[in-house]
């Protein structure tokens, strides 16, 4: 649980943080109109911040930039995250997180899919299951203790 | 099919907020719908519109998910993510809570009223249905508590005419209860959606039942006679159409419409479909045919469809938009 003082993973391998994002002449375009695309979703979501950890979701390659995808024209988006063990307990709580903070920050029109990289994680089926339903999704946002610990997750570090 | 659902009105019944379900009140006359903000509205006819009549507000601390009018419509029941079902009392234009029904270990999904008017089941996340017997002096008592499935209970629906109970579950089961001498009991177990199933509706005669799922298909289940399955004494259930291919996202909600027999869905792909058995087809084996397709009904995922009792064709959608829109649909020529 989070704040216990017996870490699931002590030693997490940290990878090196991707840089700024490049901004092209066409990004600069007033005229242009400008699509939601992966780097964006990516941008997002790499900063959230690992519940066990002071590091953030990027620093731990839970999440990558190859496995967001996103069809601007459709209207989907689909994240894939890594747990950093396969009997990781904090699953839920990642993607919760993930999801949490694209659907605070997409336009209404986009349906948030969040799934477990395929072979990563021992409870896969009943993570995604779970994350995939969204009256289950509304019910824990309105549990204020697991709210607070989804705003932790998604607050920017000090 | 184009024009086979034409847009009647739209507006908006939970600002801000998510519209998990709606209900019409036996005679038609008034539609109840809740949501996310803790609130029950219940809304009349004047002229051409719809209009607010009361703001069920002070029920609940959660998300209301489901209400439920009682066959005599003077009652209305909502289940809440609370953990209590309350049941309202219909007053001249208004309604008071009469009483709150507590014992649910959290989220209350569903309710649904017997069409006898004097049971009422409940389910939750907690796994449970509850069924609640309804005396004359407006007691309500809980008769039976079913732990059949083996996770989160979605909806609870009653036999048009009989006192036959079916639930739907994250499990990916449909269980159907029956009384057997003073207790209630599981007696069919649903098997083959691969998801969760969402929502159920039987049809005018209770013969056939349609199921909805979170693996995209709808399934219509038929009633065997006892005896034509040997060695079974309950009557079995078996799938006798799977409806995939349609729908591309969760299918939240399947409405029977008893007047027309036609089947309206409410997908999380926000559009509404609607589906008729084929005529001719055979009744052990009978083909759908989808007879009216509106992308993009409303701006985010349908929760719900809802058939008018009174009015062929008349049908009420509802939305994480907040929004609620009321549809015409003819069947094509």
């Amino acid at each position: 649980m989070v704040g216990s003082s017996q870490l699931e993973n002590a030693n997490p391998l940290i990878y090196q943080r991707s840089g700024e994002r490049q901004v092209t002449a066409q990004d600069e375009d007033e005229q242009l109109h400008d699509r939601i695309d992966d780097r964006e979703i990516f941008d997002l979501i790499r900063s959230i911040n690992d519940p066990e950890h002071p590091l953030s979701l990027e620093e731990l390659n839970v999440v990558e930039e190859i496995r967001v995808k996103v069809e601007d024209k459709e209207s989907t988006v689909s994240v894939e995250f890594t747990p950093t063990i396969p009997h990781c307990s904090m699953a839920t709580l990642i993607g919760l997180s993930i999801k949490v903070k694209l659907l605070r920050s997409l336009p209404e029109r986009f349906k948030v899919d969040v799934h477990i990289t395929p072979g990563t994680h021992a409870s896969e089926h009943a993570v995604n299951k779970q994350l995939a339903d969204k009256e289950r999704v509304a019910a824990a946002l309105e549990n204020s203790h697991l709210l607070e610990v989804v705003n932790q997750c998604l607050s920017a570090r000090s | 099919m184009k024009d086979s659902l034409t847009l009647l009105s739209r507006l908006s019944a939970h600002p801000d907020s998510r519209c998990w379900f709606l209900a019409w009140n036996p005679t038609g006359t008034l539609l109840a719908s809740c949501g996310g903000d803790k609130t029950i509205r219940i809304w009349g006819k004047e002229g051409d519109t719809w209009v607010c009549k009361s703001v069920l507000g002070e029920g609940h601390q959660r998300t209301v998910r489901k209400v439920a009018w009682s066959p005599c419509g003077n009652y209305l029941a909502s289940a809440s993510f609370d953990a209590t079902t309350c049941i309202w009392m219909k007053k001249n234009n208004d309604f008071e809570c009469i009483t709150t029904l507590e014992g649910h270990e959290n989220e209350v999904k569903s309710v649904a009223w017997a069409p006898s008017g004097s049971l009422l089941a409940t389910c939750s996340r907690d796994k449970s249905v509850w069924v609640w017997e309804v005396d004359e002096e407006e007691e309500y008592e809980c008769v039976s508590v079913l732990n059949s499935h083996t996770q989160d209970v979605k909806h609870v629906v009653w036999h048009p005419n009989q006192e036959l109970l079916a639930s739907a579950s994250y499990d990916d089961t449909v269980k159907l209860y029956h009384e057997e001498e003073d207790d209630w009991v599981c007696c069919a177990t649903l098997e083959g959606h691969t998801s969760t199933v969402w929502s159920l509706a039987f049809d005018q005669s209770g013969e056939q039942l349609a199921s909805c799922s979170d693996d995209k298909t709808m399934r219509i289940w038929r009633r065997m006679a006892s005896g034509e399955e040997q060695g079974k004494k309950d009557p079995t259930w078996k799938c006798i159409c799977t409806l995939s291919g349609y729908h591309t996202r969760t299918i939240y909600d399947v409405n029977w419409s008893h007047l027309t027999g036609a089947i309206a869905t409410a997908c999380g792909d926000d559009a509404i479909r609607i589906f008729e058995e084929d005529a001719g087809s055979d009744v052990m084996q009978p083909t759908f045919s989808l007879t009216a397709h509106m992308p993009r009904a409303h701006s985010q995922d349908v929760n719900c469809v809802a058939w008018h009792p009174k009015e062929p064709g008349l049908l009420a959608s509802c939305s994480d938009d907040g929004e609620m829109a009321f549809w015409q649909y003819q069947r094509p020529e």
